[in-house]
Formats: C-alpha cells, structure tokens, sequence
C-alpha cells in the first residue's frame, strides 16, 4: 500500500462515540496545573514550577506551545520514587535553587499535582523552610496554588493562581491612586488581553492585569537570547493591587464565586470590585465600558462610539445570514456564556451548551442570557466531556458548531462546520491572535461566523456563484 | 550569549567532542528545576502503545494523562481508530479518599461494552499505587467477565524515566505475545518492533520486506492489532527500532521463544538500505533474497537520488543542531544530514546511555556539542554558539528555534508526514530544504545581527 492510498483511509469515517457513564472520554477540559502555569506566565519575569513528575510540566508545555507557539519553560520538581516516599521538600528545595541559578526569575509560582497533593505536601512549610535558609531579598517572591488535578479543570487552576498571587503580593495598602484600575480578565487570549488593556487606558486609567500574557506568549522574535521572555506584569504592580480605585473582575461563572481575587481586595482593601460577563457583544461590552466610565469619571471615549457603530452596522448588512441559526457551543464556562450572550443579541440559537467545568453555575447563567422562548431547546451539559457533548449535538442538528479545535473531530463526523473559538487551537494558525472581546471582537467574530455559513452554502450550492 | 548559564549538577552530561577526554554522564533521574525536555514513565508506555488501533487504552487517573495524548499523533490505522479516543477515569477527590478501583471497573466494562475492543490497557498514573489501587485485580475481573484480554501497564509517572514506561508496556505486551496462532507463518519472517507508523512509515517499511520475500507477523506497534501481536511469537526473527523502546519485549522473546533479534534505524537511505540488507543477511539461506533486496534497494534509491541532489544543491554547507529522544534517531539523522550536504554541530537526546554516546561522539565531527536530557536554555545557548541553521527535534523545541531564527524539522511523533523509508527520506529532504531555504530568516533580528 503506498502512503497516499492509506493516507485516503485515515478518517474517523462513521466511527460511533458512545457516552458512558462512569469514563470520561475525550475531555472537554484540562488538569488544574495548566491553568496555573498559564496564569504565572502573565507576570513578568516569573518562572511556573510544577510540583510533581516530569511529565506534568512536559505536557503541558507541549499543549501550550502547540497553542501559543512561542518559548513556555514550565519547571519541574521531578519526583522518583523515593520522592513519592519521604516527601518533595528536598526535591523542591532543589527546584528552587536550580530555577533561581538558570533563570534569575522575578517569581517562582509552584503549582502543586495530583501526586504532591495525595501524598500531602505541606508546600507552604517547605516554602518557609526554605526561605529561612536564606538571606533575605536574594531569593524572588514565591507564590503556591494548590492545584490537584481530581479537584476541577484548568479554570479552577487558574482562578486559584490568580487568588493566591494576589493573597501572596497585593499586601500594599494605603494612598488610593484614583487611576489605577485592576483587571482579573479570566482565560482570555492574547489579542483579547491586549484590546482589554486598550481599553482601560483609554479612559485614562492604569491597569493592573493580572494576569497577562499579552506578550509573554505572543512575542516578536529575539534580538538577543530571552531567559524568560518580555512582558507580563511586573511584580511590584500586583504588590500595589490594593491601592486602586477598584477592580474588576470578568467571567459570567466567576461572577458567583465565593472566593476570588477581586473579592479578597475588596474584603482587604475595601474597594469596588466589579464583577461582569466576558465583554463579548454589545451588551456586555457596554457593560465594561460603563464601569470604566464610572471608574474613572469620564465618558466612553469616542474611539468606542466608532467601533459600536460600525459593529451595528456590520450586524444589520449581515443579519440574514445568521437569524434563527441553531449553534452548539463549547468550552470554558465563562466562555461558553460569553459566546451565548453575542449569539442571542445576534438571533443564533444556542441549541447545546457543554463544557467541562464543574462551577454548577453554567445553567443559571445561561438560563439568564438567553432570551426565554429559545429556552427549552436549549441543552445545557457541565461537566461533560465530548462523547457527551457530541451526543446533544447529533439529536440537536445545529448549523453550526463553535468552540476550540478538539470539537473538530465531532465536526467532521457530523459534518457540522465548526467555527474555531478560545484554546485550544491547534489545528490553525493565529489561534492567540484571535479577538473575542469588545466591539472589535464582536465584528471579527461575527464575519468568521457568517463567512463560515455562507462558505457552506456556496460550497454546497450546484451553481457556485461568486456573489453571495 | 554564555550569559545563559549551565547548572553545575548538568555539566557532565554536556561535551563538546575533541575539547576534553569523553566522559559523559547519563540516564539518570532528571534534575528538579532544570526544565528537562523529557516526559515521564506514562508518557512512555503511552509511546509504545498508543498506536495499537483495536484495544481499548483506558488511563486510570486524574484527568490529565488522557487529556494531553488526546489524539496527539500521527500514528496511522489502515482501519480501527479506537486509539485516537481519550478515555480516562478521571478520578476526583472523593475517588482520592475511598479509592478509584469501583470507578475503574465500572468504566472498564462499560467501555469494553461501548466499543468491543480486542484488548484493553490499563495505564496506572501517578497516585494510583498512592491511592492502594489494585489494578491488577480490576484487570483480572473484567478481563474474566468479558472474555478479552485486559492489561494493567505499571507506568506510575514518578516510578523511573521514560524509559521504565517503555519497559512496563513491553511487559503488557508481553503478556499478549503467545497467545495467539502460528501455523500459517513462514520460516522467513520477522516482526518489526518500534515502529509506530507515523505518517504510514510502517506500511513503507513493510512493503520493503514484504518484496523481499519476507513476511511481517506484526508491526509492533505501528497500525498495530491484537491479533497479530498475540502472534508474534511465531516469527523467527525481531527488528527493532528506536533506542530502547522496544528492546525489552525482543530480549523478553529471545529468552522465552528464542527468537534473535537485530536492530534497525529506518531514516536516511543509508541506514535504510542496512535494515534490509541485515535482514537479508539473517536469512541468507533463502536463495534469492539477497538478489531481490539489491533490486529493491536499486530501484528505490535511484527514485529518490536526483531530486535529492537537487535540494542538496542549496542545503551544502549548512549547519544543523539535532535534539530528540533516542540516540539512534541521532545516528540515523547525522547521517542522512550529510548525504544532503549538511554539518551536525549540535547533537543529543532524552534517553541515550553510556553506549549510545560514545557512539555518537565517533560519529560526530570535532567541535560538535554532545547534550544528554538537555533543557531550552542550553538547547538555544549552543544553538547560538554553533550558529546552527536548522534544528530538529519535536513540538517543545520548535520555539527555540523560531525564536532565533533558525528553521526546524519535526521529527517527532506529532508529525503527520512519512520520513522513514525511501520515501520518507525525500520528505525529509524537502522539509528541511523548505524551512532552511525560506526568505523569511533575512528579516529575523536574531540573524541579521550576527
């Protein structure tokens, strides 16, 4: 058989997925320590340190580079067996040093797994230990998350590195600066943090983004060799989160958490902390804009007006194609909500819903997004893994599928299209590039999903016209 | 650039061949904090087993493991796609305290009762033996309940390297071996092990023997089915390929059935043309096979040649840095870099031993870094001082290079495109001309300032 013959069999072709009740099969999410590394990546000069096997942070690595396509050096403090046994202070310990000789870091933040947390690391002690052995203002600042991964996905890794870093630094009080702001933006993409930062400096503030890996995993290239390359926020900026005039904190889920970054400044430093959607569509980017209005005291800038104004007019030259469309949707929770709040101000019916985080909040956020006669043929999973998700989808018949590349495999059987959103992709090129949030993001998505109908109609059309 | 400094626990298992008498240290342990490229013990029983297409892989752990080898390589089936599935127990918390082997057996037969596999691996994780999970037992039952085999594959991230998860999944296998028919297998025939068919690599190979005359019992564990693994037995000779993957299970076979075993690389034509002619060799008592291997190796050579030459052309002269997992992938690429005019100035690998090395440095020109379980910033420091202008390694090296400026070819099991064989070796000429040839690089800051 020669390579391209069998290259021709290789497809998934009609291959039945049955859901299962107790495997889960083809994840719709990630272990903890991802969303961990991911967020020490967003301070400048920090180097993450999973506190576990090898393989941890080398997977990782790999799914993220394969996303980000840039440097993402995740270390390790490598158990063996006798590591498993006696305990990781020693092991740690070690990893510190090593990190601080190799890469002069700003932060070290560790990320416990599943392995240091079953066999009960006490990390915080090792943590003092080790920084009483030695002289104080040689060794940076270290930050723990407690990140098993039998404890939810990557999200709660990733809101509990967010919390921890704020616990372990923002400790500054005193001198309110009426123009600083702090911005928890939740796992958004690179071009979304950008344009997030974009828009807090507009209004005049200073923002405090945390975290953001704007630049650190969407970086030019070198003029010289990076130990850790550029960008993030510094630390001494997140030290100072408790003198800004208020926070805020964006995510539909997270917005009902009991415990976050945005409500331990509030509770510490007693400032606003403002909790919103993602600023995906219109009605939730006004609702970002508003606050910062309010934050700052000055109207909405008029760059803003502009780009509302060519979003609406984008939306009614192309309202046809995209009214009374049934979509499935998922990923992420707050993502998942995100994208269902645009897609009901834009008459795409969300038909399916999945994902597979666990906040238990996921229905009820939804259920208030979407407008109430589209409601019962709405079917919401958390939890849910693609066996699942792909289930709902078949009985659902959507016209279109949107969520990150590993939903391309049902796509491809259900021959549904699939619209690539969030993380990860990596079947694509410019998946950090790619814009969800506000007016700018809103038009950009709006154009791959209408275009991604109108490619299917055309496609399928006999006559193949090239005016649509 | 020799600001990026090397940790003095690391300096022993880098040498730079002709500077100093050869000592290298290696296959040890990782260093904790040093960023090591490697994997774990999962990882490398996922390596070897994944691509067997018709048995069930289950992951007995938290959610990790299965999520990131979800579908992750080019690994070809000429049928069953069972393999490209993630299934995982996912253990949470309370599976934690009370234990995970109730959730493990549920989860075992309902998927041996969603899918029919031929076969089920069990992988143990990292806190599995924590947790006092008896997996073993779990396999057992289900394996008597539903009448197919059902292996636990002792591959504890933690318990060893990489390479003790190749050695947990040779002994599964083992376990299959066996078991299975022989009668119809010919005196001539060999079971190609540590080939895992990435980009159809396997069927390449498999038609050279099987023109040869020879047949192919199993391709362990490329395009791979449990029937024909149960087989294997009954093959009077192992090629093995690939450092160490699989070395165990044909030294577990010579012992048991007394079947030899030989080694093979399969990349570059050199090395190619030897995997056939040893084989040959081995059954030199057939009259014709070495006549028809000559043939073979003739005709496929001279298919490939001139457009070798061709892309040669532009290639001379160029440098290259090489860092993948096992040393005889080294070998087989140092090699094939020279027949396309190209210079080898950084050479290493995850998994290499004391052996390995020293073949390496005898193959290496003088002044060539020898690196054994490097990590990025030694990788991009001698990339820097060897001023290489390709690199070849796997998805976590490819920034490396980019960032630098410097083209890359990938030669590890995320690829999807053939570059073994013949064939294979014409792909990997293109590629590497592609990236190294590219335009871009006179825009690259990196490059235009040195």
């Amino acid at each position: 058989m020669n390579t391209s013959d069998s290259v021709k069999e290789y497809a998934m072709g009609n291959f039945p997925i049955t859901p299962t009740a107790s495997a889960t099969q083809n994840a719709c999410k990630l272990c903890a320590p991802l969303g961990a590394s991911l967020v020490f990546k967003g301070i400048r000069g920090a180097v993450p340190l999973l506190h576990g096997s090898q393989g941890c942070s080398t997977y990782i690595r790999r799914y993220l580079i394969s996303h980000y396509k840039e440097p993402v050096d995740i270390a390790c403090s490598n158990f063996g067996e006798q590591t498993a046994v006696f305990g990781g202070a020693v092991n740690l310990k070690l990893a510190l040093e090593n990190i601080c000789r190799q890469y002069d870091p700003a932060l070290i933040g560790i990320a416990t797994t599943c392995l240091s947390e079953t066999i009960g690391d006490d990390v915080p002690m090792f943590i003092k230990q080790y920084l009483a052995g030695q002289p104080e203002g040689t060794v940076p600042p270290i930050v723990h998350a407690s990140t098993p991964s039998y404890q939810g996905s990557h999200m709660e890794g990733f809101h509990r590195a967010v919390l921890a870093t704020v616990r372990t630094l923002a400790t500054q009080a005193g001198g309110i600066k009426q123009n600083q702001v702090n911005l928890f933006p939740g796992m958004l993409s690179p071009a979304d943090l950008r344009h997030s930062k974009e828009m807090v400096v507009a209004f005049g503030l200073e923002p405090m983004v945390l975290p953001d890996y704007s630049q650190t995993l969407d970086g030019g290239l070198w003029e010289s060799y990076h130990r850790i390359p550029d960008g993030g926020t510094p630390v001494a900026t997140i030290a100072q989160a408790g003198t800004a005039a208020a926070s805020i904190e964006l995510g539909h889920t997270l917005a009902l958490a009991n415990e976050t970054a945005a409500l331990l400044l509030a509770e510490r430093f007693g400032m606003r902390a403002a909790r919103l959607g993602f600023p995906m569509g219109i009605r939730h980017t006004d609702a970002l804009l508003q606050t910062l209005s309010e934050i700052s005291g000055r109207p909405v800038p008029a760059i803003y007006r502009e780009q509302r104004g060519r979003l609406l007019d984008t939306l009614v030259d192309g309202h046809k194609h995209v009214n009374n469309i049934r979509a499935a949707v998922y990923g992420e929770e707050d993502l998942v909500a995100g994208l269902v709040g645009y897609l009901s101000e834009i008459g795409i019916h969300p038909v399916v819903c999945g994902s597979g985080g666990q906040s238990h909040h996921l229905a009820e956020v939804l259920e208030a997004l979407v407008p109430e006669s589209w409601r019962k043929e709405l079917t919401v999973l958390d939890g849910a893994d693609f066996a699942a998700i792909e289930a709902a989808v078949e009985k659902a018949k959507p016209d279109l599928i949107i969520g990150h590349s590993k939903g391309y495999a049902m796509s491809r059987r259900l021959s549904i299209p699939l619209v690539r959103v969030g993380f990860p992709i990596h079947d694509r090129m410019g998946g950090p590039r790619l814009l969800h949030i506000g007016y700018e993001g809103a038009m950009a998505l709006f154009d791959r999903i209408a275009n991604a109908l109108i490619e299917q109609r055309q496609d399928g059309s006999e006559v193949g016209y090239t005016y649509m | 650039m020799s600001s990026i400094p090397i940790l003095k626990q690391r300096e022993k298992q880098i040498h730079e061949t002709g500077s100093a008498p050869f000592e290298m240290t290696c296959d040890k342990q990782s260093l904790a904090g040093s960023v090591s490229q490697r994997a774990c013990v999962f990882c490398g029983s996922r390596v070897v087993l994944y691509p067997i297409a018709d048995a069930l892989h289950l992951v007995h752990g938290p959610i990790g493991c299965a999520a990131y080898t979800w579908d992750i390589r080019g690994a070809l089936s000429s049928e069953a796609q069972l393999h490209r599935m993630s299934f995982s127990t996912d253990l949470q918390e309370k599976e934690v305290i009370f234990g995970g082997e109730k959730k493990l057996y549920r989860a075992l037969v309902e998927l041996i009762d969603a899918y029919n596999p031929k076969a089920a691996f069990v992988y143990s994780t990292c806190i599995v033996g924590i947790i006092g999970d008896d997996v073993a037992a779990v396999c057992r039952r289900a394996s008597r309940e539903k009448a197919i085999p059902v292996l636990p594959v002792h591959s504890e991230g933690f318990k060893g390297t990489k390479k003790d998860g190749y050695k947990a999944a040779c002994d599964a296998l083992f376990q299959l071996v066996g078991t299975g028919d022989t009668r119809d297998i010919a005196p001539v025939s060999i079971n190609i092990l540590g080939e895992f068919n990435i980009g159809g690599e396997a069927w390449l190979i498999r038609d050279y023997y099987q023109r040869m005359g020879v047949q192919v019992v199993s391709v362990l564990t490329g395009d791979g089915r449990v029937e024909d693994i149960r087989r294997a037995h009954g093959a009077t000779l192992n090629v093995v390929q690939c450092s160490g993957a699989m070395t165990f299970l044909a030294e577990m076979m010579k012992e048991k059935y007394g079947i030899p075993y030989i080694r093979a690389s399969y990349f570059g034509i050199e090395d190619m043309a030897k995997a056939l002619y040893d084989v040959a060799a081995h059954f030199s008592s057939d009259p014709f096979i070495q006549q028809k291997t000559e043939k073979l190796v003739r005709e496929q050579v001279n298919a490939v040649l001139p457009e070798l030459r061709r892309l040669r052309a532009d290639l001379e002269g160029k440098r290259a840095a090489v860092y993948v997992g096992g040393a005889f992938k080294v070998f087989s690429l140092i090699k094939a870099l020279r027949q396309l005019g190209m210079r080898v100035v950084v050479a290493g690998s995850q998994t290499g031993n004391a052996d390995d090395y020293a073949t390496l440095r005898d193959l290496c020109d003088t002044g060539t870094v020898i690196l054994d379980d490097a990590n990025p910033l030694e990788l991009s420091r001698f990339v820097i001082e060897k001023k290489a202008d390709l690199f070849i390694g796997g998805v976590k090296e490819r920034p490396i290079a980019y960032k630098l400026g410097v083209g890359f070819c990938d030669h590890n099991h995320e690829r999807k495109t053939p570059l073994a064989g013949f064939e294979g070796m014409l792909h990997f000429a293109r590629e590497v001309h592609t990236t190294v040839t590219s335009p871009v690089w006179q825009f690259v800051p990196f490059r235009s300032k040195t």
